[in-house]
């Protein structure tokens, strides 16, 4: 039987004060992630549960129970403190997934400040971009990442301090300073910040078409939101053992890679390693992982790697799959079905969001391809986009929207009220998301309604791309679009026209693509580049990027009656 | 196997992907599941070495176990030089 139980009767019943009882928060009362994710679970008499089995490279394994991350979050936040950080400063996390990060994202929300996690495959452009927007001001990261931070901290006046996770004893910089969980002695009992509902307790940055990167920022609040839907999207259990893949750089890996399994009191695993099929699989069968959360980037190249590599290893203790990031589609909800048994349920939520939307549950009829039904106590419909109301009949094409105010909904964008208010329309706020509803109440994905790319789960501004490539001594203008690609959905395409004196070679487009890799980040990076001698253009200069996408995607080129030379 | 040919990769990939205080790496060190080079950084190791060695590796040869290692991506590049 599923946590859900009946689908139907949730949605009926279900109030967000359920959750508040659950959590034993009283509204107006003080409400801290870190102190429930740790501290609660301890008092409940959890504390010598193994909270977090964490594997990094060589097969160098760690092991925490809920005191030790109780512990370790309290050290952490302790020595932030002592450095003069204060409740609602930024604090940027800049680290592999390495137990200081899960660990350091606790401790912050302890002190009251507000978590920045940021993907540790950032180059320095796309991490100044982020810091300066936030005014962040500390980042916590490994010695490796050191420099990329080092490159920009002149342009960081704000920046006041660089942690540095594993220090080797070099001579430390100005603003530097070294931290070791190891070494420090463990905090017993800290003073925990008494953060309320309202409180900002994280800072993630999403992708848009246009502009800079947007800082989201959610509050400790949507405590309750990550909490319902780990038990009831996720089907977290009591004595599962749980393993999201997902970076805590993006809001998946804080969502359910910290505060959903850790609130519940629920066992977690961690492989800090790139991906490997025999790697993953060897990792769910040692630590007999129950419950799996991935995405489809990752489930298409496991389908890749094919089924004679999962044959050599037992999988029998998988009981729940799960999916986030893009659609899942039909073909690996099969494939994993016959494969492992078990079907992965696709989950569909946003940043923004901060906890899943829509989603399969457990129990319930899987159409494979779907994004399943809302989840209870979430409104969903879907909006003709010209009146910007709900479509009564299903079987129409519209906007995803959501009926405002569920625990997890963010509170603003950073510093960018204007852009924010324009997520809202009559009454709803606008995922960007198209899909239909079939007749069953199941909402079918069809695209997005901007130019932004999702490459592997991850959203990628065609804008940020051009603005860096223009950037390189070669290119004199650019238009980036996605092209299709079978694992990771859609990929990052550029259309680049060159300077006076540059000619187009293979040397060149490799040049421009390590450019922009090491200036943005792995995933910002072309993955092809063609050269042209001019891009389509309005005859008023305006780049008609929808021609070169349609020409990738195969679709009909639309209307081309205000192109430039038509 | 060209010492010289992996000696050249090593270089590419340290030069390329790896930050200044990285720890050393070796013609055996994992690259792609020890989280060097990710997915999307593949690519252009591919790109690198085609260029190099004026060489074409099908998509579907160009695996992340193919390129997993110094050595491993020696044997990809040694196969389609031949071919």
């Amino acid at each position: 039987m599923s946590n859900i139980g009946n689908y139907e009767e949730r949605c009926e019943t279900f109030t967000w004060e359920q959750a508040e009882q659950e959590l034993e928060y009283r509204p107006g009362g003080v409400l801290n992630i870190g102190w429930h994710c740790t501290d609660r679970v301890c008092l409940q008499g959890q504390g010598d549960k193994t909270a977090l089995i964490w594997e990094g490279m060589g097969g160098n394994e760690k092991r925490y129970t809920f005191h030790d991350i109780r512990r370790a979050s309290n050290t952490i936040g302790a020595f932030l403190r002592g450095l003069g950080l204060q409740p609602e400063d930024r604090i940027c996390l800049f680290m592999d997934k390495i137990p200081e990060l899960y660990l350091g994202v606790l401790g912050i929300l302890k002190i009251g400040a507000i978590a920045q996690p940021l993907y540790s495959a950032f180059g320095d452009e796309s991490l100044f971009v982020r810091l300066e927007n936030a005014q962040t001001k500390a980042v916590i990261t490994q010695k490796k990442h050191a420099p990329k931070v080092r490159k920009i901290l002149d342009k960081l006046p704000h920046l006041q301090h660089l942690i540095i996770v594993d220090h080797d004893g070099k001579p430390l910089k100005e603003r530097e300073v070294a931290f070791s969980l190891e070494k420090s002695a463990p905090v017993e009992t800290l003073d925990i910040h008494p953060t309320s509902a309202e409180s900002p307790s994280l800072l993630h940055y999403t992708s848009g078409t246009t502009g800079l990167p947007k800082g989201v920022k959610h509050v400790h609040y949507s405590l309750l939101s990550q909490y319902m839907t780990a038990k009831w999207a996720l089907d977290i259990r009591d004595d599962d053992i749980f393993w999201c893949t997902a970076d805590p750089g993006w809001v998946t890996g804080t969502s359910y890679g910290v505060i959903g399994p850790w609130c519940l009191g629920v066992t977690q695993c961690v492989l800090d390693s790139g991906f490997s099929a025999e790697a993953w699989y060897r990792f769910i069968e040692k630590n007999r992982i129950t419950n799996w959360y991935s995405a489809p980037t990752a489930i298409r190249s496991l389908m890749k790697a094919g089924e004679e590599v999962v044959r050599k290893y037992d999988l029998s203790s998988l009981r729940a799959l799960s999916s986030v990031g893009e659609p899942l589609n039909s073909e690996a909800v099969l494939w994993s079905e016959r494969v492992f048994g078990k079907p992965f349920l696709d989950t569909y939520f946003q940043t923004e969001t901060g906890s899943i939307m829509i989603t399969n549950f457990q129990g319930m009829k899987i159409k494979p391809g779907s994004m399943g039904k809302p989840f209870p106590g979430i409104t969903a419909v879907i909006l003709d986009q010209k009146k910007f109301e709900p479509y009564a009949e299903p079987g129409k094409i519209g906007l995803i929207a959501l009926k405002p105010g569920w625990p997890a909904m963010m509170r603003m964008y950073w510093n960018n009220e204007e852009t924010y208010r324009k997520k809202f329309n009559n009454g709803w706020y606008l995922t960007g998301d198209r899909a239909s509803i079939d007749k069953e109440g199941y909402f079918w994905f069809v695209g997005r309604d901007d130019d932004i790319i999702n490459t592997g789960g991850h959203l990628v501004s065609p804008f940020e791309v051009e603005s860096a490539l223009i950037e390189h001594p070669a290119v004199a203008e650019s238009a980036v679009v996605s092209k299709p690609d079978t694992i990771n959905m859609e990929v990052v395409k550029a259309f680049v026209t060159l300077k006076a004196g540059f000619t187009p070679s293979a040397d060149l487009d490799l040049e421009i693509m390590n450019f922009i890799r090491k200036k943005l980040s792995p995933l910002a990076m072309p993955q092809e580049i063609e050269f042209t001698e001019a891009l389509p253009k309005t005859r008023s200069g305006k780049i008609m990027r929808r021609i070169l996408k349609a020409k990738e995607w195969g679709e009909e080129i639309g209307d081309t009656s205000t192109l430039e030379n038509d | 196997m060209s010492d010289e040919l992996k000696d050249i990769v090593l270089k590419y990939v340290i030069d390329e992907y790896l930050e200044d205080d990285s720890e050393p790496i070796t013609y055996d060190t994992p690259l792609i599941s020890g989280g060097i080079v990710d997915s999307f950084s593949m690519v252009s190791l591919k790109r690198f070495l085609e260029n190099k060695y004026k060489i074409s590796i099908p998509d579907d040869q160009a695996t992340p176990e193919a390129f997993d290692s110094v050595d491993k991506i020696a044997v990809l590049v040694k196969k389609f030089t031949k071919a």
